[in-house]
């Protein structure tokens, strides 16, 4: 049975009516209309649908819709500043034309603005460790993962500025 | 004055204002056949239009893949959208060019080889004397037939191409809405497929009353073997498939080979042989002849985002809005599965999840189609994992044995290759009939059409099996397998990706049996200028020293090709650490397209080239059994991961006055060779049969 559910996403308060089990992914693509988060394989195992839960990355194709309740979530469209600006990440992903087809990029962006959160210069392997649920089939694997190294270095002269 | 052969294109299209429009805004509009696939395409042509129009790059809107307006350009496939599609941009524009100067020339009462154009304004420099695009517009007849008559500009002139613009594409796909899986229209429902469980499953019984009672379902469609739901909510369309899947029982039988090994199966299949091309005396007799046999796998395209569609019918015609590559031919194949007038489906192309060749694109908006007509309101029909994975055509198997006779001056004297593979391409209207899926499926079900593969000069299994090495004498031979245990169609790099494989691995087979560097080797046996160049260019990026050696953990190898032989060179260097497993540290690339259109774009391609080949040469194949494909989620079809990204360097060879040259398939297999001769460089192992698996290497070594 379908009941309703108070969410905060991107910082707005938002009511949905749906089943508790559904997963976060379609209520934030098709109830909140927040289409950044993508469907990939509906089984936790590409990376396409993650998204922040209390600023860690999950992914929202295996996430029920009642363990997302009284948390902070935060999607693709919620990283760009209120001007408008991009986050560093999504930037760096500029900056590096880190995109072939783009389907995998949101999800990766997601990973890495959690991973940055935590841990301001992780090396190669942590970054590498960070994308170990993520998968890319275009190979613009030197490209993410230089845009995040890049990231990182923005994000820390941000720090120290 | 010589007879002008317009491209392709412009034959089909031949009316200027078809391809360019100059819009009140002061913007312009130009349509193109040729679609964005995650390759860049979209800002590739229209850096050219831009360029020939002398306008900048931020007042040109490109509008690609519509049959209601956008030229028939057959498929964006094959590495042709620039040579093709994009020189008919070029001659469309540069003619469009021309009929305004002379316009203006006319309005101005100057001589045309006064006037210049700068963004669109054309005038008399150091004047005020001007006009533009926008003002002469509705003075001029644009619906005029193209002669290709007016030369493009040199390429000393150019300023838009050869700079790396940044994808136009890009900015939307990280910050939201972006694909057709994204589109919504008002009282659009979503579908879902209940796809048998195996190829030819036929359904004994199905309750779709239980499926009908589930909460949000509008429609439950069962037409022969085709089953598909449409709901409310994309999660109930998830449940009303999970509960179609219960409430169907199939009937199955053990219809697939019971030989799983490519290089066993394929010589066992019937199949018809042919010469594809011979030339020169054979060396019979020579006492220093080598063989081997290669093999590769059924490789699955396996996009992140699985096959999409959104349908809507208004009780008469059809919109499709889909990821295809050819929009035209997907309009012709629905029209006929619907038992419509192609006039009435319209096909709009949305960018889809990453493109590699014929995926489950097409076969989706049949489904969506499907859907649509059957509850009257749109549907947004999207494939799961599973679907994508299992229902997708695959990439064919090959197996290629080469031999060759050396002389005592260890040159090659006698060269065979002999390839067995099923047709490479099976694309909606490509050959006769149907190719789409959901049609084979419908009662009265369309019959599988006869597999018919792409003939040379450009091939399809035999694609890239003439090496562009001069040999004295040669055979190449094709056994087409007409019967195909799997669906097989396009995927990327055709036959090129085992022919390289196989001829680049021979070669440094020989050059080991010749005691000689294995690029010396090539060298000896290529008379190319610019083959010659591209592998020069990759040893000296990679410092290669000759007779360079592994040291028995660590290993470096070559590949080289020309793709399709006409297009694209491009030499690989990798570098293996061989220890625990196959490990890929470091990849060089030289890449010579010819006129590059924009840099980044080309070195991106070649990147994403290098890495997928080496997912598919270190990981991928379709598993199969007797009843089923076996390859159905992300664990039982793995691909490279994040932790396996080499360091890769690639170097471009830019020939502005040359002829640009499609690349998008080039690094296929020479990266494929280049791994395996670095897996021998440092292990003395000769691993034939890909994926170059641990088990594989460990089999290989006994």
């Amino acid at each position: 049975m379908a009941e309703s559910f108070a969410l905060r996403v991107n910082g707005r308060r938002h009511a949905v009516q749906a089943e508790p089990g559904t997963p976060l992914l379609y209520i934030l693509r098709n109830d909140l209309k927040l289409k950044g988060t993508r469907f990939g394989c509906g089984e936790g195992q590409c990376g396409a649908c993650t998204v922040l839960l209390d600023g860690q990355a999950v992914q929202s194709c295996d996430t029920p819709l009642w363990s997302a309740v009284d948390r902070d979530i935060t999607t693709i469209e919620g990283l760009a500043g209120a001007d408008g600006r991009l986050h560093p990440v999504q930037q760096a992903f500029v900056d590096a034309q880190a995109i072939q087809c783009g389907y995998c990029i949101d999800g990766i962006i997601m990973a890495a603005v959690a991973l940055l959160a935590s841990n301001g210069a992780p090396s190669d392997a942590e970054i590498a460790q960070a994308l170990a649920r993520h998968l890319c089939r275009c190979g613009t694997h030197v490209r993410i993962l230089r845009a995040i190294r890049a990231a990182a270095r923005s994000l820390g002269q941000q720090a120290r500025a | 004055m010589s007879a002008v052969v317009l491209p392709q294109s412009l034959k089909t299209t031949p009316r200027l204002d078809r391809w360019v429009r100059f819009n009140a805004d002061r913007t312009v509009t130009v349509w193109s056949g040729k679609v964005e696939l995650g390759q860049g395409i979209e800002t590739a042509i229209a850096q050219i239009a831009a360029d020939e129009l002398d306008v900048s790059l931020d007042r040109l809107s490109l509008v690609a893949g519509d049959t209601r307006a956008a030229p028939d350009e057959w498929y964006t496939a094959g590495s042709q959208s620039i040579e093709v599609g994009g020189m008919a941009m070029r001659l469309a524009c540069a003619e469009v060019r021309q009929i305004f100067l002379e316009a203006a020339a006319r309005e101005l009462e100057v001589a045309s080889s006064e006037l210049e154009i700068r963004d669109g304004t054309i005038g008399v420099s150091g004047t005020d004397v001007r006009t533009s695009y926008w003002d002469l517009a509705p003075r001029v007849d644009l619906a005029r037939e193209a002669t290709g008559v007016v030369a493009p500009k040199a390429p000393s002139r150019h300023g838009v191409i050869g700079t790396s613009a940044a994808r136009r594409d890009l900015l939307a796909k990280i910050t939201g809405a972006a694909y057709v899986h994204d589109m919504e229209l008002p009282g659009m429902v979503f579908g879902r497929v209940l796809r048998p469980p195996s190829y030819g499953a036929t359904l004994a019984s199905f309750d779709a009353a239980a499926v009908r009672a589930l909460p949000g379902v509008v429609t439950v469609l069962v037409s022969g073997n085709f089953v598909a739901v449409a709901a409310e909510r994309e999660e109930q369309a998830i449940r009303a498939l999970e509960a179609a899947r219960r409430a169907a029982t199939w009937s199955e039988g053990a219809e697939l080979p019971p030989i799983t090994e490519v290089r066993e199966l394929l010589p066992k299949l019937p199949s018809t042989r042919s010469i594809v091309q011979r030339h020169g005396t054979p060396s019979d007799n020579s006492p220093r002849r080598f063989e081997a046999t290669y093999s590769k796998p059924y490789i699955a395209h396996a996009s992140i985002g699985p096959s999409c569609a959104l349908a809507s019918h208004d009780g008469r015609r059809f919109t499709i809005w889909s990821h295809t590559q050819g929009p035209h031919h997907l309009q012709r194949q629905l029209a006929r599965v619907l038992g419509v007038e192609a006039v009435d489906v319209d096909v709009v192309h949305e960018d889809g999840a990453g493109c590699y060749g014929h995926n489950g694109a097409d076969d989706v908006a049949l489904d969506a189609a499907l859907l649509a007509r059957a509850c009257g309101r749109p549907v947004l029909v999207q494939w799961t994992r599973e679907d994508e994975l299992a229902w997708s055509p695959y990439g064919s198997a090959m197996v290629v044995r080469i031999s060759a006779a050396l002389d005592e001056a260890n040159r090659i004297v006698d060269w065979r290759h002999e390839i067995w593979s099923h047709t490479h391409i099976k694309r909606p209207g490509w050959g006769e009939g149907v190719n789409l899926l959901a049609a084979w499926h419908i009662d009265p079900p369309f019959p599988v059409p006869p597999a018919k593969d792409v003939p040379q000069p450009t091939g399809g299994a035999d694609r890239n099996a003439l090496p562009l090495y001069a040999f004295p004498a040669q055979e190449i031979a094709y056994n087409f397998i007409a019967d195909m245990p799997l669906r097989v169609s396009a995927l990327r790099s055709l036959g090129a990706y085992a022919n390289v494989f196989a001829i680049e691995s021979f070669m440094d087979e020989l050059a080991a049996a010749a005691g000689a560097d294995p690029i010396e080797f090539r060298l000896r046996h290529l008379d190319d200028a610019r083959a010659r160049e591209a592998i020069e260019a990759v040893a000296k990026a990679a410092r290669w020293r000759r007779g360079e050696k592994g040291d028995g953990g660590r290993g470096r190898g070559i590949g080289f090709a020309q793709y399709k032989n006409r297009s694209a060179y491009c030499a690989v260097i990798a570098e293996v650490e061989a220890r625990a497993a196959l490990k890929v540290a470091r990849v060089f690339a030289a890449v010579d397209a010819g006129q590059v259109i924009n840099p980044d774009g080309l070195a991106n391609q070649i990147e994403g080239g290098v890495v997928q080949a080496l997912s598919w040469t270190l990981h991928e194949q379709v598993a199969f059994d007797r009843e089923r494909v076996l390859a159905r989620s992300w664990e039982s079809y793995p691909i490279l991961g994040f932790d396996e990204t080499p360091e890769i360097e690639v170097v471009i060879l830019n020939r502005p006055d040359e002829t640009a040259l499609g690349a998008g398939e080039c690094a296929a297999g020479p990266t494929a060779a280049a791994v395996a001769n670095a897996l021998f460089d440092a292990l003395g192992v000769r691993a034939r049969d890909l994926p170059l698996t641990p088990e594989r290497i460990a089999r290989a070594m006994e």
